[in-house]
């Protein structure tokens, strides 16, 4: 038996022209979403964890907001914000330098500077950066004088280790050659995960191994490396909090001075995690500057047209070729 | 052998190859191989897989080191330098140099995927040849019309399909002016359909007289296009000639039973399409 579109047994006493009108005026009929649950219950779900955390964070005098507020810009906790700037920053390019280097060495085909650098590698992925910062911060008394000259022979010029590490100094280096050993497997898996024949095609257009880094494989080493040197930089940044331990004030050690003093303990802890959510959210911004910037040609297809149509579609030099048609037609005898 | 000695008789070889031997510890990958091309001429190196025909290829331009025997570019020895009774490789920066004469074409394209067509195309003309910007621009338009891409030049490698990035990757080897040119399977990692686009464009140029050596499984376009053909088995040449007397009335075993089970694949793949 014919059905009509609803599934209703078509009676014959309707004549054809209004069925189909009928049918018209049913496909009219405007479509919308279909009621879900499972929805709802999330939404319901996502306003109850709102309001706890609303209550928790806003209707909890314990947080002391205008307390937090007074402390945010203040002269000493800015002045501490700068000092974990400075160091991060100055850390960063340090150990992102040593890192290249050492990467360089790792892959070199001269077995002393892989025997260094793998070397480096153990020993600094060995120590944790706390034990690196006291290491280096009393540094002088196991090397008294840094002096360049000929082992257990004379030397030529002597510098008192205590005039070189100052506080801010042996932050600086120690959390220099920690990132470094770091970033050096990175950078080296980086480069790995490049295949031959990049450097082949490189070789064979005649770029000199520093053009062909500069312009066509180091970025997409870059591209590779970025979501993993992120966070290299990041835990570096965060890890800036452990020079308390040598001394140097930055935002950390400067809450805590303070709340030493006032005991407005979660206030000021509260100061600090916002300062770093705002480094991180800067971090992050950057981050994924670079990777939209070194992605290109990897993740778009414009228009996104499939593979196959776009072959047909697009493919005019083809069809009008006669060399093609010769070829096609020799093939077939 | 006696074909060869006629067509490069008259005229200076633009690329000599001689007792080229290469070894992968106990394996030998090429066995004194030899080998002459003269200046506009067309090879194609035909072979079975793992024989030593993209090695053979790669030697040329020096992506392979070798062990024995030299490489001659218009009668100078390239990739060594003779002292005395020694002979010592080329710094980087001569290989470098002598690899300009070569331009090299690859199975895999090997394309910049992070540069558009047209960057692909002029990146190392503006580096390395140092032309200025508008030139290498203007020329790289040319060479991508010429391979009928005008249109896709600002088209990333991964928004382009495999028989359109190989074209870009011929225009960027033609774009250094080479003398030579190679091409390593170019087709091989084409979906049968694309093939057809690729050869006609090498096909254009081999019209045009260009030295071309080609390592290929495709043998109707080698009797097309081809002066003359080069099969290898097992790291040597076994027999080398024009290509229909090469096709039609191989000398040994071993090239017949090839030969014919090419033809048999070929016929394979048309019934199929």
């Amino acid at each position: 038996m014919a059905l009509t579109t609803n599934g209703r047994p078509m009676t014959l006493t309707e004549p054809v022209g209004s069925t189909t009108r009928r049918h018209q005026d049913l496909a009219a009929l405007p479509i919308r979403p279909r009621p879900s649950l499972k929805r709802w219950i999330s939404y319901v779900l996502a306003a109850y964890v709102g309001l706890i955390a609303l209550e928790m964070l806003f209707f909890n005098q314990n947080w002391q907001w205008d307390v937090v507020g007074s402390y945010l810009f203040s002269q000493i906790v800015i002045s501490g914000l700068l000092n974990t700037i400075q160091l991060t920053v100055l850390t960063t390019v340090f150990g992102l330098i040593i890192g290249g280097v050492i990467a360089w060495c790792r892959l070199s085909n001269l077995a002393v500077l892989r025997t260094f650098s793998l070397l480096y590698i153990w020993v600094m992925r060995a120590m944790p950066p706390l034990v690196m910062l006291l290491l280096i911060y009393f540094v002088g008394a196991l090397v008294p004088n840094f002096s360049i000259g000929i082992p257990f022979g004379p030397s030529f010029l002597d510098i008192p280790a205590n005039q070189v590490i100052s506080q801010f100094s042996a932050a600086v280096i120690g959390l220099s050659i920690y990132l470094g050993a770091y970033s050096a497997e990175i950078f080296r898996g980086g480069v790995q995960s490049l295949t031959a024949g990049q450097a082949e095609a490189c070789k064979a257009l005649g770029l000199s191994p520093t053009k062909a880094y500069v312009k066509v494989l180091g970025p997409q080493v870059v591209r590779n490396i970025t979501p993993a040197m992120a966070n290299e930089v990041i835990t570096i940044f965060k890890n800036t909090s452990l020079v308390s331990v040598i001394g140097y004030t930055e935002l950390l050690t400067t809450v805590q001075n303070v709340y030493a003093v006032s005991f407005e303990t979660i206030p000021l802890l509260t100061v600090a995690v916002i300062w770093y959510l705002v480094l991180t959210s800067l971090a992050m911004v950057g981050q994924s500057l670079l990777e939209r910037h070194f992605g290109k040609g990897f993740n778009r297809r414009k228009g996104s047209v499939p593979r196959s149509t776009q072959v047909e579609g697009s493919e005019g030099p083809v069809a009008p070729n006669p060399l093609t048609d010769v070829l096609a037609a020799k093939d077939e005898k | 052998m006696t074909t060869t000695a006629q067509t490069t008789q008259s005229i200076r070889p633009i690329l000599e190859l001689v007792d080229v031997t290469k070894k992968y510890g106990d394996f030998c990958a090429l066995d004194r191989v030899n080998f002459t091309a003269a200046p506009g001429s067309v090879t194609c190196i035909v072979g079975p897989s793992g024989s030593g025909k993209s090695t053979m290829l790669r030697t040329m331009n020096m992506l392979e080191t070798i062990d024995g025997g030299a490489i001659y570019f218009h009668g100078e020895m390239i990739g060594h330098t003779v002292h005395g009774q020694h002979r010592y490789p080329v710094s980087d920066a001569t290989a470098r140099k002598q690899r300009l004469n070569f331009g090299m074409v690859f199975q895999n394209f090997n394309l910049f995927p992070n540069y558009t067509a047209l960057e692909n195309v002029t990146l190392a003309p503006i580096s390395v040849r140092g032309k200025s910007k508008p030139e290498a621009l203007a020329a790289g338009e040319e060479l991508l019309g010429k391979v009928g891409l005008a249109e896709k030049k600002n088209n990333y490698p991964s928004e382009l399909s495999g028989g359109q990035q190989q074209r870009v990757a011929i225009a960027r080897a033609l774009a250094m002016e080479p003398e030579i040119l190679l091409f390593d399977e170019p087709t091989s990692a084409l979906d049968p359909e694309l093939v057809g686009e690729v050869l006609s464009v090498m096909q254009r140029l081999a019209r045009t007289g260009r030295t071309m050596v080609i390592v290929t499984h495709e043998m109707g376009f080698a009797q097309d296009v081809a002066d003359e053909v080069i099969f290898m088995d097992a790291g040597r040449i076994i027999e080398q000639g024009p290509p229909r007397e090469l096709f039609q009335n191989p000398k040994t075993d071993r090239a017949k039973k090839f030969f014919a089970s090419v033809a048999r694949e070929q016929a394979e793949e048309h019934s199929h399409a």
